[in-house]
């Protein structure tokens, strides 16, 4: 890396003379090779996934190492990088939501606890003697009180972004360029002339199985367990996990989709012949 | 907003010096007795609604009786806003507690159940007296024991807490003025078998006699219970008839040459 040895990436405190801080680059890395991260703002809620790597066969995967964590009853947090450094970042999301009940006696609305996840990460990158998170959280949250759902991210360098999808981890690239192609923006509906109505969560959760499966090559990738949660209507607006024989159900059809998308390219380089 | 490590930032408030400190010693503003009995298929609370300043009858729609899960209920008797801020706890623990479960399925996990909030609320109200900073309250803990695999049990669950951290559990409990009035009457009808229409009889009954002879009570009341299906339900305030048509009250001595009154 061009950076190092340069002696400007030892601290976080410190710019580099064209002014970039490596360390948080550095910490961005850890993020840019876990496993992928998705969230999806629908019409009727929230869906999050992440694709967990089964590091070994004798793992125990379904009650250790969860990267789907619930922060209120109306908010839910995915995390990607360093595991221990997200859980660092939920348990704090979890005391901001509790302290902001107990101030103000409603709950914490989705933008300021993206906010105060913000601030906490970006404190990390301020001092010397401190490292920032390797970790990039999504929220998902419900403000009862506007009756309104969103989305943010948070990254490492503690910038926080709201949007209708987005992605983190090894996969991002591709899983964004694939969330351009669903019905979740309503600006570009208007714009792209199409009336097509916002997909559901229901829907939601099935596109992304498919994006997780698409990028996906049994070959090459570590086997990974498909981690779901969602906040919807029909969940009351609380954060749960999408029950199993959803998510199984999904993934049935997601690879059945993909399949059938390959018979047809394999078609189509045929008629080219 | 500060640099600041703390949650919430700068909004986080100062805890107060322990020279400033000042105990509650005294209640001020107060609910009175809390009734409680199991019957054929859970446990049956009540309470009246009234909230007392001194002598003075403050607040007439003071709910006592709360819910903390889905199969936990407390009911409170004493100082009301220690008992507003035992209910904040517990409930914020039980939030806690479903936030940092071991699954995401709500279904796999298991809430606290009513005797793990009695113990709990044991040692809290036990550390606060030796403190000699009690919460003033009577607590009745009331909803179903657990197997030992965390799931609901069918064995009904009715303990009391005390403010200085005496705890016990029985068939039926009264806390207040109603230890003295309600719990002797209460004793003598109480069966296990007792089906709900019965248990509720009994504790409105027990309602009017502490509201004739309880002078911080009210007839308006609400009561409440947990059922072996695990559900947890409170009333609405509803005001219990009350019947002064005694001769005695009616026909005042007055005429009798004293000067008034019975």
């Amino acid at each position: 890396m061009a950076s190092s040895g340069s002696g400007y990436d030892l601290s976080s405190s410190t710019f580099s003379p064209d002014g970039r801080i490596f360390q948080i680059e550095y910490a961005s890395k850890a993020v840019e090779n876990a496993g992928t991260a998705l969230g999806l703002r629908c019409r009727d809620g929230i869906v999050l996934a992440v694709e967990k790597p089964l590091q070994h066969k004798m793992l125990v995967s379904k009650t250790t190492g969860r990267r789907i964590h619930t922060v209120d009853e109306h908010a839910g947090v995915a995390i990607t990088g360093f595991v221990s450094d997200g859980r660092q970042i939920v348990g704090r999301a979890r005391d901001e939501a509790s302290n902001y009940f107990e101030t103000y006696g409603t709950k914490i609305p989705a933008e300021v606890l993206a906010n105060r996840i913000s601030a906490y990460v970006h404190y990390f990158t301020l001092h010397g003697a401190l490292r920032p998170f390797g970790a990039t959280t999504l929220v998902a949250a419900y403000d009862p009180a506007t009756k309104e759902h969103s989305l943010h991210m948070v990254e490492p360098s503690g910038v926080s972004y709201e949007y209708y999808g987005c992605a983190a981890g090894r996969g991002r690239q591709p899983a964004r360029t694939e969330m351009e192609k669903l019905s979740i923006n309503p600006k570009h509906q208007q714009g792209g002339g199409g009336d097509m109505e916002l997909i559901d969560v229901q829907e939601g959760v099935k596109q992304l199985a498919k994006i997780v499966y698409t990028l996906y090559d049994a070959s090459k990738d570590k086997p990974f367990e498909l981690e779901m949660s969602w906040l919807c209507e029909a969940t009351e607006w609380k954060h749960v996990g999408v029950p199993r024989e959803f998510i199984s159900a999904a993934t049935e059809w997601a690879k059945k989709e993909i399949e059938e998308a390959e018979e047809e390219d394999d078609d189509d380089e045929e008629m080219e012949e | 907003m500060s640099l600041s490590l703390q949650a919430g930032g700068s909004a986080t408030r100062a805890l107060p010096s322990a020279a400033g400190t000042t105990h509650t010693t005294s209640p001020i503003t107060t609910g009175t007795s809390v009734l409680a009995v199991k019957y054929r298929s859970g446990v049956l609370l009540a309470a009246d609604t009234l909230v007392s300043y001194g002598s003075m009858a403050k607040f007439k729609n003071a709910r006592r009786l709360l819910p903390i899960n889905s199969r936990t209920l407390i009911g409170g008797s004493g100082e009301y806003s220690d008992l507003q801020s035992v209910s904040d706890l517990l409930k914020r623990n039980a939030l806690e507690d479903k936030c940092t479960a071991d699954s995401l399925y709500e279904e796999e996990n298991n809430e606290e159940c009513a005797k793990e909030v009695w113990s709990y609320l044991r040692a809290v109200m036990y550390n606060r007296r030796s403190k000699m900073n009690p919460l003033w309250n009577d607590i009745v803990v009331a909803g179903f024991k657990q197997n030992d695999d965390g799931t609901t049990s069918d064995e009904p669950f009715l303990g009391v807490v005390d403010k200085i951290g005496t705890a016990y559990e029985d068939d039926v409990l009264a806390t207040g003025f109603g230890g003295y009035i309600a719990l002797p009457l209460m004793r003598e009808k109480y069966r296990p078998d007792m089906e709900e229409g019965e248990a509720r009889a009994l504790l409105e009954d027990c309602l009017r006699i502490l509201f004739y002879r309880d002078c911080r009570a009210l007839n308006r009341v609400q009561i409440a219970k947990v059922t072996r299906e695990g559900k947890v339900l409170v009333s609405e305030p509803y005001e219990l008839d009350t019947f002064w048509d005694f001769k005695g009250f009616v026909d005042t001595k007055a005429g009798l040459g004293t000067d008034g009154g019975w």
